[in-house]
């Protein structure tokens, strides 16, 4: 390859020279130049290794379909590998690197992969290393897993940074009447037409110059800056760098726009990448074509690339490709492409399969002095870093023969023209055959939805601007609520395309690449037949043909015509495989966006957040909340901070912020009627300045959700559900007076933001009540006995609902205020319990207490429980009818060997045992065993580790039988006896006390 | 994505509602049969074609809805409200195509 870079011509600026590094050897390009295009500039021919044989890669392609010019870009922790060079814009320090070869792709040592090459064909590896025959026969995976490290290494793309990503990414949302996909002729002609219509119209190039196809042709270059900017008067919204990579259901499409990936210094504060969620309310889809390659000996060799790359270098890019050159085609499109290398200054000789040629396509050219050989294709190329001669073959009777050698340095390819029908096939339209003009293309639809331009297979310029016109008309119809269709027929060229896939002559064994990215070759193709693929979607998965980064934009349609030659098909009956989005890579960032580290989930705050980090709480997650851990005094840990903190809660006052409890507002005339439907106890008689815990069952009979509810007035109740559970009860409640009891007259308001929760536990609880309310004859035993609710206010005025309720199993209290006076309250009680040798304690301590109580939380009413496997069952009305009444009695739910809910002790007191473990018979350790273990924690009324859990039968079953607790992946298997689940204070003497 | 037009609120992305279940399941009442509850509770048809869904605007105006939709082209059809009672209100039992 003799390439050169023109003194005039292309969309370059000279004027402005740009500095890069390829596999640290310094090279310059222009302002304009793609990484591509400034590397051939600099003849930079290998700039790959491919997948499997790790054969020398130049480029291809001068754009998004390239399958040779892949690479990594940037160093450090912003390396992005299996970038395609043909679409990076240059920029100035651009650092560039060959992937999947080593030392580097000049000279690589994996090449010797190719020597072997006719072993590695289709299934190679999955057939030879699912256990080696014939030793190891029958191992399969085992074995496969441990080659598959291997092989891993030794096949692939480029290697991703292991440093955390530096750059920032978006999520952004976009709306608009009118989304046009490509700046082409045709998408240009739409944006234009649809706008003068009126329409907001957004339109998006891929590329980072806008223009598409008129980049590359002379003419309509000279005019394109008048173009766009008629397009900006009409007030389209142009967006180059910027992808539509998947469109979707109600007319949302995605786009990725490419912010700062073309630029050499991005300022700080810009993200790198920005994920669009574009909603439009019509479509038009000018995404152009891509040029096919042909199958023949040695298509992948540098120095090989389509036609229309040539063209696009040439008139883009001021780069002349070769002196020498061959172009093969099977239609009318390399003509042109001809003429303006001829023109240049190169040696053309056209090779055209087809016999036929119409004079008019061919006068053009013959002027410029391009030799036109009809008839003739190309069977081999030659040379292994670059071409040096080709093998002719002629067109016979019965295929093709070999004909004579031909001397060249550049060897072009169109082999037809593939329209980019990607974004239509997302909707879940199939392409349809065109077998005039040998390609796939839009099916009929009513999709609100047009294709224009050669995307609708329309190849001339005047024929695509014009589709680009109707595709506006029907959009604007659409809008207007029309029905409207748009009828643009394909063609365009003077004599028809020749369906050419493959050259071969028997006799001569060349490898011919299908899918160049992945290494599929025809022979595989033809491999896979033989040994039974006949399906696309199987062919495709075996050989991994259209698999690779490139999605097959480059070799599907080789590969589909060479599997319908092998079955005797036609193309059409073989059938296409499913384009899915994205339609070009997208990374992981540019999907996150911003969610990441802290911000990678919502972050829910009490209002006493601040207040408990100064009072030196450790916090932890529960659910989407901070919640206090412990409050560590200095020189202890988490082990002994929670102990103490229980401790002092059994002996004196405890105070602990309960904050995220869910608290929804239940209102109006049926308030009564609707939670005795929805409870399992009565609450049809609950008095007015009472509360009672209650239990909800979901409709199949499983427990859902408890909590205490306040009845605060005659038609006014406060609810309080589990932290986890909150979101789920709520929406459920709504869903039932909503659809259900529309005749219930309730209102439900989620009050859980509104009030700040303070729990006051411990034997001094009532003293420390006392000395905060502003009123302490309200708060007496008398007045506020177990289970009485009043409101009322602290001193300084602070409004507080107080319940006597118990979590703990102490006396205790649970204190709302509203969110504001939270910490003021929180200092009043705080101050109160500290001078009685109180406490602040957290989920731990609050999980110790409650675990030697045996009182259930989400851990053990994890949807798999029942009523009575809670232990609970007396809290199942048999009184009145309730959501999950009739399903929990399903005769599956009521077996008496049901797990149920049981308390359990080391047997040997010392020892530890953990959540998570299984409950086994001792001696069978095997399978799920016979329960499983909720929750431990070390008691400090006991002196040593209980735990809760569920067991088969429950605790009468397992008396003074033998148990362990198994957990073989941790601690082994700890000897343990089952035992009530109320393992402290029984009788509750403590807490009604 | 899927874009819902919600009574109340207008036209929104699917990623602010919650999926409900089947809309044309008629309950039956808290003291029904085994069988009864169970087919209400377990049994659901596997339409292909336009099927009644409820959802809620959880992210948004909390009510519940329902929605006609086919399972096959995704079009939804029709949105209402759950409650009787709001329809009327509205009086919007039928908005057709959301997109005009």
């Amino acid at each position: 390859m003799n390439t050169r870079r023109l003194p005039t011509g292309g969309q370059i600026n000279r004027a402005k020279p740009l500095e890069f590094e390829w596999d640290g050897k310094p090279l310059a390009g222009y302002e304009g130049d793609s990484l591509a295009s400034a590397l051939l500039a600099s003849d930079e021919t290998i700039l790959g290794r491919s997948f499997k044989y790790h054969r020398p890669r130049g480029l291809m392609s001068a754009g998004v379909e390239e399958s040779g010019a892949i690479v990594t870009i940037g160093t450090g922790a912003r390396r992005d590998a299996n970038v395609k060079a043909t679409s990076q814009a240059l920029y100035d320090g651009l650092v560039a690197k060959g992937q999947n070869a080593w030392p580097s792709v000049r000279n690589d040592f994996g090449a010797v992969n190719s020597l072997f090459g006719r072993f590695f064909s289709a299934g190679f590896y999955y057939k030879t290393f699912m256990g080696l025959p014939p030793f190891e026969w029958g191992k399969g995976t085992g074995a496969w897993m441990w080659y598959e490290k291997i092989i891993r290494k030794a096949a692939g793309m480029g290697t991703a940074s292991r440093e955390a990503d530096p750059d920032a990414y978006e999520h952004a949302n976009g709306y608009c009447d009118i989304l046009v996909v490509g700046s082409g002729p045709a998408g240009r002609a739409a944006a234009l037409s649809a706008a003068q219509s009126g329409c907001d119209v957004v339109l998006v190039e891929q590329d980072f110059a806008l223009g598409g196809e008129s980049l590359s042709r002379v003419e309509e270059a000279d005019t394109l800056s008048q173009e766009l900017a008629a397009l900006r008067a009409a007030g389209v919204r142009l967006m180059e760098n910027t992808t539509a990579f998947g469109l979707y259901d109600g007319g949302v499409a995605g786009l990725l726009e490419r912010v700062t990936d073309h630029l050499s210094a991005p300022p700080q504060w810009m993200p790198r990448q920005r994920f669009w969620t574009m909603r439009s309310r019509f479509t038009v889809i000018a995404s152009g074509a891509l040029e096919r390659h042909l199958a023949f000996g040695n298509n992948d060799r540098p120095g090989i690339m389509t036609a229309n790359a040539a063209k696009i270098y040439l008139n883009r890019y001021g780069i002349l490709t070769g002196e020498n050159i061959v172009i093969a085609t099977n239609n009318d499109s390399a003509y042109l492409t001809a003429s303006s290398l001829s023109n240049a200054g190169a040696c053309v000789t056209l090779l055209d399969s087809r016999e036929q040629i119409l004079n008019s396509s061919q006068s053009g050219v013959q002027s410029t002095g391009v030799d036109v050989k009809s008839g003739m294709s190309i069977l081999n190329a030659k040379g292994s870093k670059g071409v040096y001669s080709i093998d002719l073959a002629e067109k016979s009777p019965d295929g093709w023969r070999a004909k004579n050698q031909m001397a060249c340095d550049l060897l072009l390819i169109s082999g037809g023209w593939s329209p980019v029908v990607n974004l239509l096939s997302h909707r879940g339209l199939k392409p349809v055959w065109d077998s005039v003009n040998a390609c796939f293309i839009a099916p009929d639809h009513h999709e609100p939805i047009a294709m224009a331009g050669s995307a609708a297979g329309i190849w001339d310029h005047a024929g695509c601007v014009q589709s680009g016109e109707k595709a506006a008309d029907h959009a604007v119809a659409h809008l207007h609520g029309q029905r409207a269709e748009t009828s643009n027929k394909s063609g365009g060229w003077q004599t028809p395309i020749e369906g050419l896939y493959e050259i071969s002559v028997s006799g001569h064994q060349h490898k011919s690449f299908v899918d160049p990215q992945h290494d599929v070759t025809a022979d595989d193709i033809r491999l896979a037949h033989q040994e039974g693929f006949v399906s696309v979607e199987h062919l495709k998965r075996y050989t991994t043909l259209g698999m690779a980064t490139d999605q097959g934009k480059m070799g599907n349609v080789i590969g589909l015509a060479l599997m319908a030659e092998a079955l005797g098909k036609e193309i059409p009956e073989v059938g296409t495989t499913t384009f899915r989005p994205p339609y070009t890579p997208i990374s992981i960032g540019a999907l996150k966006g911003r969610n990441v580290g802290s911000h990678f989930r919502a972050l829910r705050r009490t209002p006493l957040h601040d207040w408990n980090l100064n009072a030196g709480g450790t916090m932890t997650m529960a659910g989407l909340w901070h919640r206090p851990w412990y409050f560590a005094q200095p020189g202890e840990g988490i082990g002994e901070a929670y102990v103490r903190e229980t401790e002092t809660v059994r002996r004196t006052v405890g105070v602990c912020d309960v904050t995220s409890l869910g608290k929804i507002a239940v209102q109006g005339p049926d308030a009564t009627e609707f939670l005795n439907r929805v409870y399992t106890n009565p609450f049809a008689k609950l008095a007015v300045g009472k509360a009672r815990y209650g239990i909800m069952l979901r409709d199949d009979g499983f427990v859902m959700d408890d909590g205490t509810t306040w009845r605060l007035a005659e038609n006014n109740y406060f609810m309080t559900t589990t932290t986890a559970h909150a979101a789920k009860v709520m929406t459920f409640l709504e869903e039932l007076l909503q659809t259900r009891w529309q005749d219930l007259r309730v209102h439900l308001t989620s009050v859980s933001e509104q009030w700040a929760g303070i729990a006051v536990a411990g034997p001094q609880s009532r003293e420390v009540i006392t000395e905060c309310a502003a009123d302490p004859r309200e708060v007496t035993d008398r007045a506020l006995p177990f289970m009485g609710v009043i409101e009322t206010t602290l001193k300084g005025n602070i409004p507080v609902r107080i319940a006597r309720i118990s979590f703990s199993g102490e006396r205790a209290f649970e204190i709302y205020t509203p969110s504001d006076y939270g910490p003021a309250a929180m200092d009043m009680i705080w101050s109160a319990a500290r001078v009685r040798k109180g406490c602040l304690y957290g989920l731990e301590a609050l999980g110790a207490l409650r675990i030697e109580k045996g009182h259930v939380t989400g851990a053990e009413l994890d949807g798999r429980v029942t009523i009575e496997d809670a232990g609970l069952g007396r809290m199942a009305s048999d009184k009145k009818s309730y959501i999950g009444s009739v399903l929990k009695n399903r005769p599956e739910l009521l077996k008496d060997d049901r797990p149920r809910l049981v308390g359990i002790f080391p047997k040997d007191r010392r020892e530890i045992f953990n959540a998570g473990s299984i409950l086994c018979q001792n001696g069978n350790v095997s399978g799920y065993g016979n329960g499983w273990v909720t929750a431990v924690t070390h008691s400090p009324a006991l002196g040593h580790w209980i735990g809760l859990g569920f067991i088969e039968g429950g605790h009468s079953n397992w008396i003074d039988r033998e148990v362990v607790c198994a957990d073989p992946l941790r601690k082994g298997n700890t000897p343990v006896e089952i035992v009530s689940p109320h393992m402290f204070d029984p009788s509750g003497e403590r807490m009604y006390g | 994505m899927l874009r819902i037009q919600c009574p109340f609120c207008g036209l929104r992305d699917h990623s602010e509602f919650s999926y409900g279940s089947d809309a044309s399941v008629e309950y039956p009442p808290l003291d029904g049969s085994q069988e009864a509850w169970h087919d209400a509770v377990f049994q659901r048809e596997n339409i292909d074609g336009v099927q009644l869904e409820t959802w809620q605007h959880t992210l948004g105006c909390r009510m519940w809805i329902v929605v006609e939709r086919n399972t096959r082209t995704h079009d939804i059809l029709s949105v209402r409200p759950a409650h009787d009672g709001m329809a009327q209100a509205l009086n919007t039992s039928l908005i057709t195509e959301p997109d005009q």
